[in-house]
């Protein structure tokens, strides 16, 4: 008997041997570093495990939360019997207009006038994605993208797998666990013009440092003489303060002030619907008509990576936007999730307090969202995952919505042990 | 100075706004942009939509439609969706990969349940976002780690959205001769002929059944020597299969040449879409399968599948998966599935013998037997792009330019009216 080698050509009498194998040059990859954390927190058998790895939110019993007015929304939608149709390329209208609406506020001159254009993505990464896409194609001025350091890490593979460059620019000062904010004009004043430059709108995941409004201004404007192209993030609206409207001010304000941005939203985090992948891209166009080309684009870049949207989130989301009393709920359930992190902050720095530790962790409080970026170094954050099974990435962020009233003291505990 | 006044500013390409004028928007990004064409499957619905003649027949998309005209939402369905909606499960993430549950059983609907595959495990497969997504992964894993070759061999004609689809993930576009006009059916020597010319290596795309847009598919004697030819040309094969259980009526009958080809030694990648044959068009249901050589493989091959899909889309929407994974698990309700993907087959065979009866009757004297003897949703009439025209524009029925017609579009109370059309523009 023959044993196939690759290139070889099997005898054709031998009809039932197993080809050459195609994959034998395929390398075993990393796991993702995220979405590995959880992995190694399910193996860990230890009853004080704690997972502050993934960006999930989690009631004060550490468990996922699927909103009361998800809830409400879903039995409109089961008694409607509606069918299975598929969506546009651009997705659920019902959908794509309040999700505009949401991000640029109800006065928006840019809603009035038309010239936005909205597509339902995939969630925040598929939107990325086919913002990504878009700009490879159709921003020929640039192909360089800045990210700050750091930022989430699966923008650089989002714009390299979609032939970007990779740049950054000064963000996070971990002298103060703060902004650095001299250091990131600094390096915005160097960017070449018509680059594309990646702002997170609230909540900067990873480290939760925002800029206070007088930052964003003065941003704005050095990013306006530096005619650079503005891709905004917005993961985390209503999240990250409790007030939707507080949180896209940024957004807004770069386009009062006439900036044409592109926009990222999710609705993974701020109505919970993380698995059913509900988002929105938006480019800010001149006008109706060059929103018009814009969007007969972005479907023929969209129709060969899926086609049309998943229709069943989007239906939820229409739903509570487009419905008064769903909406009112929505808004108290996010300032209540958004409230129960800011409470575990205060909690988690007095903690620290009563454990001992002489650290600084003002910037706990002063951090803002679902993320705290503690500071701590590799070495510590091995030997909090190993001696007191908490999970969390290398780089020593935490994800709030994982700590509890019930497992604070733990992780004070923990902390305060490997940083004394 | 006028020009400062102005809350507006003629924007043009590269020209900077003063410094002064901070309230006036930056010049637009986007001038350059040309207008697209709609899309030619989808852009059919559009202007049938736009059309208030009474009588108008849509046959454009491949959507499944009952004898009423209506979308057919399947009894198995809505009752997954009630049993689903009672557990109350959350809406966390699945994995990269997919729900688990549904992409061990979307893996044995294809291979079968006792597969060698599945039980060596030499198969890795994830969730998709229904066919094209599935489609798009895979032409992505095979640009980035297929590296002897970057042809894609499409039969001639294919689904038309394949060519974007490879094109955009970088590999290069060719085609192999499949449809002959002469008989409306396949022109096999020509196919060998084109087959047996393929670099090796090459990738080889085959529809599993119910070839889309003709309808023609190759008979079980005909796939084998093509099993054949492409093994001793060294074929990367890519099978394509939308239609599982939609083309014959019967689910394995429908997977017969897929697995034949594996059995014969193929590692073949696969899609798999439950858009038509559950009925989940909107809600985004498939599967890309890599047979691999072994289990060690497959595990390598899944670890960059989910490093592609990770800045794709993360992971994939949960509420399409639940319901195809309670239908293929839930015993009761996968019987009650087979039932009704082997009624919808059943209508639709039943709608083509309808049309050619009808045109017998109008007076066709043209050979219709291709209409009976294709297989699955469409049916490639043999229309020229002028009688095309003519069909929409005096009679209202919307159609691709190509001459396909989606047989699930007609129905007992159109079809007479459709021979009518079509024996007016061909007689």
């Amino acid at each position: 008997m023959n044993f196939p080698t690759e290139g070889l050509t099997i005898p054709t009498e031998i009809t039932t041997t197993h080809w050459a194998s195609w994959w034998g040059g395929v390398q075993m990859g990393p796991p993702d570093p995220i979405l590995g954390v959880s992995e190694a927190f399910k193996r860990d058998t230890s009853p004080k495990k704690m997972n502050l790895g993934v960006g999930a939110y989690r009631d004060d019993h550490g468990k996922p939360f699927v909103l009361d007015c998800v809830r409400k929304a879903e039995a409109l939608i089961a008694s409607k019997q509606l069918d299975k149709e598929y969506l546009a390329i651009g997705g659920l209208g019902d959908f794509t207009k309040s999700c505009a609406l949401l991000a640029l506020g109800a006065d928006s001159e840019v809603l009035k006038s038309g010239r936005n254009i909205t597509v339902q993505t995939i969630s925040g990464t598929g939107s990325l994605c086919v913002g990504a896409n878009f700009l490879s194609r159709f921003h020929s001025a640039s192909c360089d993208v800045y990210l700050p350091k750091p930022s989430w890490g699966n923008h650089t593979p989002i714009f390299r797998d979609a032939g970007m460059q990779l740049k950054a620019y000064r963000y996070y000062d971990p002298s103060t666990c703060g902004f650095d904010f001299s250091g990131a004009l600094d390096d915005i004043s160097k960017m070449p013009e018509k680059s594309v430059i990646m702002l997170h709108a609230c909540a900067h995941n990873p480290t939760g440092v925002d800029p206070k409004p007088e930052q964003w201004k003065e941003i704005a404007d050095l990013v306006k003489k530096r005619d650079l192209l503005v891709f905004f993030d917005m993961a985390y609206q209503g999240f990250a303060s409790g007030d939707i409207d507080r949180d896209a001010w940024a957004v807004r304000h770069f386009i009062e002030q006439g900036h044409n941005i592109v926009l990222s939203q999710s609705f993974a985090k701020n109505m919970g619907l993380y698995g059913e992948r509900v988002g929105g891209f938006t480019v800010v166009c001149n006008d109706a008509e060059e929103a018009k080309r814009v969007e007969s684009q972005l479907k023929i870049l969209i129709r060969p990576i899926y086609s049309n949207p998943p229709m069943n989130g989007a239906r939820i989301a229409a739903t509570i936007l487009n419905t008064p009393d769903l909406y009112k709920i929505w808004l108290e359930e996010v300032h209540g999730m958004a409230n129960r992190i800011i409470k575990m902050r205060e909690q988690l720095a007095a903690n620290l307090k009563s454990e001992g530790s002489t650290h600084n962790w003002q910037h706990v409080i002063d951090q803002i969202g679902m993320f705290c970026f503690t500071g701590l170094k590799p070495e510590q954050v091995e030997r909090l995952t190993k001696e007191f099974s908490v999970y969390m990435t290398k780089d020593g962020r935490i994800s709030m919505a994982g700590v509890t009233s019930g497992n604070v003291g733990y992780l004070a505990h923990g902390i305060h042990a490997v940083t004394k």
